[in-house]
């Protein structure tokens, strides 16, 4: 069985599109959407729900009133300004559990924290695994975690070839959590300084973790002495360009219309694609 | 007044707002931008600072006397993130997973635990252009933003006016860069996706008690759902930037939308206008 996450460091240069199409051209596989914080991938691939399940993690700290005689330990002692007043900010509380040890009146007591759902689905392209974290909630990393446990089992049940991961933008948290274990991280970068620079960074984060990469240039034709520049680097560290999708509507197009963008259109950005796949997945 | 610049989803053009945004206000305000986007740090792609300074961003974790310890296990019971465990005569600490909360020095019966700094990240200071310039970075590796986050918002002064870009999503990262603003601008794209994260994100900031109105950038393309959602919701939409490839062009050299065409400076001030009135009226009420 093979990992593949879609990881780009920059937001919005197309790794949700890409999966989606990526869903459309591979057999035996099964979906995972990673970027739990703000999940897209469902609009494209149109689950039927078929199991929903509560995600509890972490625990924030509730002071009792009645109980606390406002002696202000607590709050001399939490690291992260979590309480004023005698009251628990739950949005800044990071569920440590230090105020709750040390109150001389045990009034705090910590309350697990309801931080989220993951979702089995049913697809036109088979299984998809993806959540949704609660607003403002921590433990992501866990979340997504979870979403590749569940997408690896069925997977193995099913003996399926292949996990396509919809990763989150970034490097920190969850885009560790998506990439840890992998076979290949996908990188997809768009002809900007910004894209660049995030590329470079996301590429460092593959090498720190040992987890082969890829890149794919979106929109390359956008600035052409910027794709160049990518792959320049590309060359230099050693990582494969595997496609150069130019830029076109019609991926926006497709997303109004909720469907893959190789299902959509036959054109040039749906050939890149398809070679895209051919090359990672060698067939 | 602090002004946040956020998204739910990604590049849909925060950092051209928030570095258009605080250039168009530099002539007349005293401005600080900050940029929270401290995985993928990009506002000083476009605003290229002079950093005058720079501080390492340092989590205090746990470090064990051998001599002193018992091997009681206080510290692993007591350790929310499983960051130390206790393992026969072995103590064994996992720095990554610490939180540097402390508990575990304080509670240690032997006073066995002192603690030692450990860098996740660093916070550069400078000017750009008549700004005052904050950025952090985490280091490539680490797992936890919000430290960082923490971090270049406290070197801020809180003088004139501040801006601050936001990460994308709408987990802890963006909770911690956002929580303090008086206002913040939601970036959106007139797209599925961009709908789809925008109400997140207005999700996000109601649960947050901030008050917030949409830029609608690369218009022209796509549906017209996001206008109907922020009409249907009573969210103003303050500014829309249509899809054009001479802005595209722009933002793919690093050039701030409002430095390659000027014209744009007046939206950006009208933009800046429409803030000062929510918020003042706002806080209006908020006395009454």
């Amino acid at each position: 069985m093979k990992e593949i996450v879609v990881l780009s460091g920059k937001g919005g240069t197309g790794k949700t599109s890409i999966v989606g199409s990526l869903a459309a051209l591979a057999r035996d596989k099964v979906l995972a959407d990673c970027d739990v914080d703000a999940a897209d991938l469902h609009l494209l691939l149109k689950p039927r729900l078929k199991q929903e399940t509560e995600f509890w993690s972490g625990q924030v700290a509730h002071i009792d009133p009645d109980k606390c005689t406002e002696c202000g330990l607590c709050q001399d002692l939490c690291r992260f300004d979590a309480i004023k007043d005698f009251r628990v900010d739950p949005v800044s509380c990071e569920g440590c559990c230090f105020c709750s040890h040390i109150c001389p009146a045990e009034a705090i007591t910590m309350k697990e924290n309801l931080s989220g759902h993951w979702f089995i689905s049913d697809t036109r392209y088979g299984p998809l695994v993806h959540a949704r974290l609660g607003i403002a909630q921590e433990n992501s990393g866990k979340l997504v975690a979870q979403v590749r446990q569940q997408a690896r089992k069925i997977a193995q049940e099913r003996n399926l070839g292949y996990i396509i991961s919809d990763g989150p933008p970034g490097i920190g948290c969850p885009v560790i959590s998506s990439l840890s274990g992998a076979s290949l991280a996908l990188l997809v970068t768009e002809p900007t300084l910004s894209g660049i620079h995030d590329l470079e960074r996301v590429l460092s984060v593959c090498r720190h973790f040992g987890i082969p990469a890829v890149v794919c240039i979106n929109k390359y034709d956008i600035n052409e002495e910027n794709s160049r520049r990518i792959e320049g680097y590309c060359l230099k560290q050693g990582v494969e360009v595997a496609a150069r999708i130019p830029f076109d509507n019609i991926v926006t197009e497709a997303i109004v219309r909720g469907v893959p963008v190789v299902e959509y259109s036959d054109g040039r950005v749906s050939s890149e694609i398809k070679k895209l796949w051919r090359s990672i997945s060698g067939n | 007044m602090i002004i946040s610049v956020a998204s739910g989803k990604g590049g849909t053009g925060k950092t051209l707002v928030a570095t258009s945004l605080a250039l168009s206000l530099k002539d007349s305000h005293k401005v600080t931008l900050l940029d929270c986007d401290v995985e993928e740090p990009n506002a000083h792609v476009f605003l290229k600072p002079a950093i005058t300074s720079s501080e390492p961003v340092l989590i205090p974790v746990p470090k064990i006397d051998e001599e002193k310890c018992t091997r009681c296990g206080k510290c692993a019971e007591v350790c929310a993130y499983n960051a130390i465990a206790v393992l026969g005569e072995h103590v064994l600490t996992f720095p990554q997973l610490c939180h540097g909360c402390g508990a575990c020095s304080y509670l240690c019966p032997e006073k066995a635990i002192s603690e030692e700094p450990r860098e996740t990240g660093v916070v550069e200071m400078g000017q750009a252009d008549g700004l005052e310039f904050i950025h952090g970075k985490l280091t490539v590796g680490e797992a936890m933003a919000p430290p960082i986050i923490r971090r270049v918002k406290q070197q801020d002064n809180n003088e004139g006016t501040v801006i601050i870009d936001i990460p994308p999503g709408t987990s802890c990262p963006v909770v911690e860069a956002v929580k303090g603003s008086d206002f913040c601008l939601l970036v959106t794209e007139p797209t599925p996706f961009g709908l789809n994260d925008l109400i997140l994100a207005v999700e996000t900031m109601r649960e947050l008690d901030i008050p917030c109105g949409v830029v609608l950038n690369r218009a022209g393309v796509g549906d017209a759902k996001v206008e109907e959602y922020c009409l249907k919701e009573n969210i103003p939409v303050l500014l829309t930037i249509p899809l054009d490839t001479e802005i595209a062009r722009l933002y793919s050299k690093g050039i701030p939308l409002v430095e390659g065409m000027p014209q744009w400076k007046d939206s950006f001030g009208q933009l800046f206008e429409s803030i000062e009135e929510i918020v003042d009226e706002r806080n209006r009420s908020l006395k009454r």
